[in-house]
C-alpha cells in the first residue's frame, strides 16, 4: 500500500489537494481537499440585498457571470418579480451568461486540460512556416520552459504533427476566448466581474450596431467550435480511447437547466429552458428536479457539526478548522441523500434524455464518430465531449437570441425591496448546477447560501461516509506509473474543478 | 543574448479573476508575454502559476522553492488574493513540506523576502478587498500589511482593481523592466502607479456633462449621470473611461451601470451599498460644477 498525494492540483481554478491510497496499482481510496476558505456567506450578511449580485460574482473570476445570473434570479424571486423580467432582459441575460460559458469551455479544453494529452515539446521538431509555431520553437530552443515544464512525463501518445497542430490550436484558442470576453463586455460592461445583469433585468439597452458586432464575433467562435474544438476533442478521445471508460464516477447526474426560453412562469424548476432541469443516471431515464431534496453535509468538512444536513434555505456556515474527521473546506451537498455529479455532462445528458431533438443529433453523431455507446459519456472523455457539445449548443442558441432583441423596448423592471422575504435562484453555470438562496430581514440580507457546481463534484464524504463524485471517479482506477500519475490528474481535470466556487 | 526574468505568481485568498483578466491582454497578447518578449530582448520566465503550469504537486512546489533559493534577489513575485493571517493562516494552504501543509502566509514571507520586488495584483492583494470585507472571516490582510508585520523590506507595487485591467498589470511590469522599480514620485499614497490611477473616473467620464447639468438617471436604461444610482466614479481613481475594457470594447458606465469603486482601498465596505447614492460629505471637490447635486438636498 502506498500513498499518492498531489498538492496542488494545477490547471484548475484554486486550491485543491488529492490524496490517494494505492494497493496493487489500483486506487483504493481517494480524498479531495479544498484548501481555501474566504467566507462569502458570512460577508454577505447584513448587506443591501442588491449587493449580492456584485459580491457573489467575486466568488469566482473564471465563472463570475453565472454567479451574477444566479444572484439576479435569487433576488428577482425574493423581490417577487421573477415572472416580470422583460423579454429583452431575459434574452440579454441568456446572451451574457451563454457567451461567457462558451468561452469558458474553450479555455478549459485548451488551456487547462490539453497539456495532459499534448506534448508541446514536439514543436521543437517543427519545420513548417507557421510563425506562431516557430515562435514556440524559438521559446523551446531558449531553454527556459516554464510554465510548460516540469510536468508528468511518459504517457503522451499523439503523433508529432498532431502535437504541433494542437499547440497551434492552444495559441489560437487564447485569441478565441478573448473574443468571447469582448462579446460579454459588449453586453455587460467588462469581464471578469461584469455589471450588466442586475435584479429586474439588465442595465444596457440593445442597439442595432451592438447586435451586428456581437453576431459577427459570435460567428468566429462558432467557426472555431465546429471546425477545431469538437474535431480536436474527438481526435484526442480516439487516441486516448481507454479514457472513454476511465473515471466513470457516481453515475448520477443533476442539472438545474439554463437559459430561460420563457420568463412568464415564476417557478425556475419547471420553466422552459434551453438545457432541461432534472436528473439522470446510467440508464439515461429522465427524472424531475425537486430542489427540496437538496441538503449539505459537513461531518467531514471544517464546519461545526451542528450545521449538517440542512437544506440551503436553512443553511449556515460556521468554520471549525482542525475538526476531527474533517479534511476539506468543501461541504458535501447531496440530492435525495445520494451522491450526484453536476456539469456539462449532466446538462447534456439530462437534455438528451428528455428527447431534445438538437441535442439528440449532437450526442448521437459524436458517439457514432467515436464508435462508442452512450455509456462512454460517463468517463473522462465523455465529460470533455459533453463540454464541447455544450459550447456548440449554447453558441448556436445565442445566434438566434441576438436577433430576437428589440431595440427601444425595455430591458429592466423596477421593484421595491421587501422588508422580509426569501428566495432562491438556480441555473447551470459552466461547471454545472449553481444555486443561491437568500433570506431578507429589515431589507437586509439575513442569510445567504450558495451551493456551487464544484461543491457537488469536489465534495468530501457525506454524513453516511459516501465519497464525493471526484473521489468516486478516482477510486478503482489503475495507476500505470505512480511517479507520473496521469490518471488522477486527467480524471480530476475532466470535472473542470473550481475551488474558489466550491468553498466560497 | 536575451535576458530572462523569472516570475513566481502565487494566489492566496483569490478568485483567479486577476489571472483571467491578464489572459485578456490585447497588445501584447498573453502569448507574447509567456512565449515571446515582453519588451525587446527581455523574456518573462513564468516558473510558477497554478492555473496554467503543466506540472502538479511536489514537482512544482520544488520548482518554486528552487527559484527562491537559486535566484534570490532576481525574480519578481506576483501575488493575487488576500492573505489569511495569524490564527486563520490555515484558511489558505498551498502544497506540503515534510507532510505538513504550508500556508499562504508562510509562502509570502519566504518568497517576498527573496524576491527583487512584489507586485500585489488586484484589490485583494493590494488592500484586502472582498475576503477582508466585514467581518473578515479569515483575518485576511493585504501584501503590504503582512510584509510590514514580518519586517520584510522588499519593494511592493499595488496594481488594484477587481479585477485590474490587463494593461495596468502589463504596463507596470514593462515599466519595471524598462526603467527599474518605480520611485515614490511614480506612485500614489496607496502605492498605485499614477500612470494608471492618477485621475478619478469622474474626471474623464463621458457622462460628466450630465452631472454638471444635474441630469441624473433615475433607473437603469435612463439617459443621464449614474450618480443617483450609486456611481462611485467621483471617489475612484482609475483610467477606465479612457482605456475601456476587453480590448477597448466597453466599460462599466458604458454599459449603463454605476462604478462600484473596485480600485479603492475602501472597496467593498465603504463603497457600498453599490446601488445607493454616495453621501456628499464623502466626496472630494472635483471640478467647478459641484453645486447641482447638493441643491437637491
Amino acid at each position: 500500500m502506498s500513498k499518492i498525494i498531489i498538492d496542488p492540483i494545477t490547471r484548475i481554478e484554486g486550491h485543491l489537494k488529492i490524496e490517494t491510497t494505492v494497493e496493487d496499482g489500483v486506487v483504493k481510496d481517494a480524498r479531495s481537499t479544498g484548501n481555501l476558505f474566504r467566507g462569502f456567506e458570512l460577508i454577505l450578511r447584513g448587506r443591501d440585498p442588491r449587493d449580492a449580485q456584485v459580491i457573489t460574482q467575486r466568488i469566482c473570476g473564471v465563472c463570475p457571470q453565472s454567479h451574477g445570473a444566479a444572484a439576479a434570479f435569487n433576488l428577482d424571486s425574493a423581490f417577487g418579480i421573477s415572472d416580470k423580467i422583460p423579454d429583452n432582459g431575459r434574452i440579454l441575460r441568456n446572451l451574457i451568461q451563454g457567451t461567457h460559458v462558451t468561452q469558458d469551455h474553450i479555455l478549459h479544453f485548451y488551456h487547462l486540460a490539453a497539456l495532459d494529452y499534448v506534448d508541446i515539446t514536439d514543436v521543437a521538431k517543427y519545420e513548417g512556416g507557421d510563425s506562431a509555431l516557430n515562435s514556440v520553437k524559438d521559446f523551446i530552443v531558449r531553454g527556459e520552459l516554464g510554465p510548460f515544464v516540469p510536468r508528468y512525463e511518459g504517457d503522451y501518445r499523439l503523433p508529432t504533427e498532431v502535437n504541433q497542430m494542437a499547440c497551434a490550436h492552444y495559441l489560437k484558442a487564447l485569441e478565441i476566448r478573448r473574443i468571447g470576453h469582448e462579446m460579454v463586455s459588449l453586453l455587460s460592461g467588462k469581464i471578469p466581474h461584469s455589471v450588466g445583469i442586475v435584479p429586474g433585468g439588465v442595465t444596457i439597452t440593445p442597439t442595432v450596431d451592438l447586435i451586428t458586432t456581437y453576431l459577427w464575433k459570435l460567428r468566429i467562435l462558432q467557426d472555431f467550435i465546429n471546425n477545431v474544438y469538437i474535431p480536436d476533442v474527438l481526435a484526442v478521445a480516439g487516441v486516448y480511447s481507454d479514457y472513454c471508460e476511465i473515471g466513470a464516477g457516481c453515475g448520477n447526474l443533476l442539472s438545474y437547466g439554463a437559459y430561460d426560453l420563457d420568463g412568464t412562469s415564476p417557478d425556475y424548476t419547471t420553466r422552459k429552458r434551453l438545457f432541461y432541469q432534472g436528473t439522470v443516471s446510467t440508464d439515461l431515464k429522465p427524472g424531475k428536479l425537486d430542489i427540496s431534496k437538496i441538503n449539505e453535509n459537513v461531518t467531514h468538512s471544517w464546519y461545526e457539526n451542528a450545521t449538517t444536513g440542512r437544506h440551503p434555505s436553512m443553511g449556515d456556515t460556521k468554520p471549525e478548522l482542525g475538526k476531527e474527521d474533517a479534511y476539506s473546506w468543501v461541504k458535501a451537498p447531496r440530492y435525495d441523500g445520494k451522491v450526484y455529479e453536476v456539469g456539462p455532462l449532466a446538462r447534456v445528458a439530462v437534455t438528451y434524455a428528455n428527447g431534445d431533438p438538437e441535442m439528440k443529433k449532437l450526442v448521437e453523431s459524436s458517439l457514432t464518430a467515436l464508435n462508442a455507446q452512450p455509456s462512454a459519456l460517463f468517463s473522462v472523455m465523455g465529460r470533455h465531449l459533453a463540454r464541447a457539445l455544450s459550447a456548440k449548443f449554447i453558441a448556436d442558441a445565442c445566434e438566434k437570441w441576438i436577433l430576437e432583441l428589440k431595440p427601444g423596448e425595455p430591458t429592466y423592471v423596477e421593484y421595491e425591496i421587501p422588508d422580509e422575504s426569501a428566495g432562491f435562484g438556480i441555473t447551470d453555470a459552466a461547471r454545472g448546477a449553481l444555486g443561491h438562496w437568500i433570506e431578507i430581514k429589515d431589507k437586509k440580507i439575513a442569510n445567504y447560501q450558495c451551493v456551487v457546481p464544484t461543491t457537488w463534484n469536489a465534495s468530501p464524504r457525506d454524513d453516511n461516509e459516501n465519497p464525493g463524485p471526484i473521489e468516486q471517479a478516482i477510486m478503482g482506477t489503475r495507476i500505470k506509473d505512480k511517479d507520473n500519475p496521469f490518471e488522477i490528474e486527467r480524471i480530476v481535470r475532466s470535472f473542470d474543478p473550481c475551488l474558489a466556487c466550491a468553498i466560497h | 543574448m536575451s535576458k530572462e526574468i523569472p516570475v513566481i505568481w502565487l494566489a492566496g485568498a483569490s478568485c483567479t479573476g486577476c489571472s483571467v483578466s491578464l489572459l485578456n491582454t490585447a497588445s501584447p497578447t498573453i502569448k507574447n508575454l509567456l512565449v515571446d518578449e515582453v519588451i525587446p530582448g527581455v523574456h518573462i520566465n513564468l516558473r510558477f502559476h497554478q492555473t496554467i503550469m503543466a506540472g502538479a504537486g511536489d514537482q512544482v512546489i520544488e520548482e518554486m522553492e528552487k527559484t527562491a533559493r537559486e535566484l534570490t534577489g532576481s525574480f519578481v513575485l506576483i501575488i493575487d488574493g488576500a492573505i489569511p493571517s495569524g490564527e486563520k493562516a490555515g484558511y489558505c494552504v498551498i502544497g506540503e513540506r515534510d507532510g505538513k501543509p504550508v500556508t499562504m502566509e508562510t509562502w509570502l514571507e519566504e518568497l517576498a523576502g527573496a524576491a527583487m520586488a512584489v507586485l500585489a495584483v488586484g484589490t485583494c492583494a493590494s488592500f484586502g478587498g472582498i475576503p477582508a470585507a466585514s467581518p473578515n472571516p479569515g483575518n485576511c490582510q493585504p501584501v503590504t500589511k503582512v510584509l510590514e508585520a514580518k519586517g520584510i523590506k522588499t519593494p511592493v507595487v499595488n496594481v488594484p482593481g477587481c479585477p485590474p485591467h490587463p494593461d495596468w498589470v502589463v504596463g507596470t511590469i514593462a515599466s519595471i523592466l524598462l526603467n527599474g522599480l518605480p520611485t515614490a514620485a511614480d506612485l500614489d499614497d496607496n502605492l498605485r502607479p499614477l500612470a494608471f490611477y492618477g485621475k478619478l473616473i469622474h474626471e474623464n467620464c463621458p457622462r460628466r456633462a450630465y452631472f454638471d447639468e444635474g441630469k441624473f438617471a433615475k433607473k437603469f436604461g435612463d439617459e443621464g449621470c449614474l450618480y443617483e444610482l450609486g456611481c462611485k466614479g467621483p471617489i475612484t481613481y482609475a483610467d477606465c473611461p479612457l482605456r475601456r475594457w476587453n480590448s477597448g470594447t466597453n466599460w462599466v458606465i458604458g454599459a449603463g451601470a454605476p462604478c462600484n469603486g473596485c480600485t479603492q482601498p475602501e472597496f467593498p465596505d465603504n463603497t457600498s451599498p453599490f446601488y445607493e447614492k454616495l453621501q456628499d460629505v464623502d466626496l472630494p471637490v472635483v471640478g467647478a460644477y459641484w453645486l447641482p447635486a447638493k441643491e437637491e438636498n
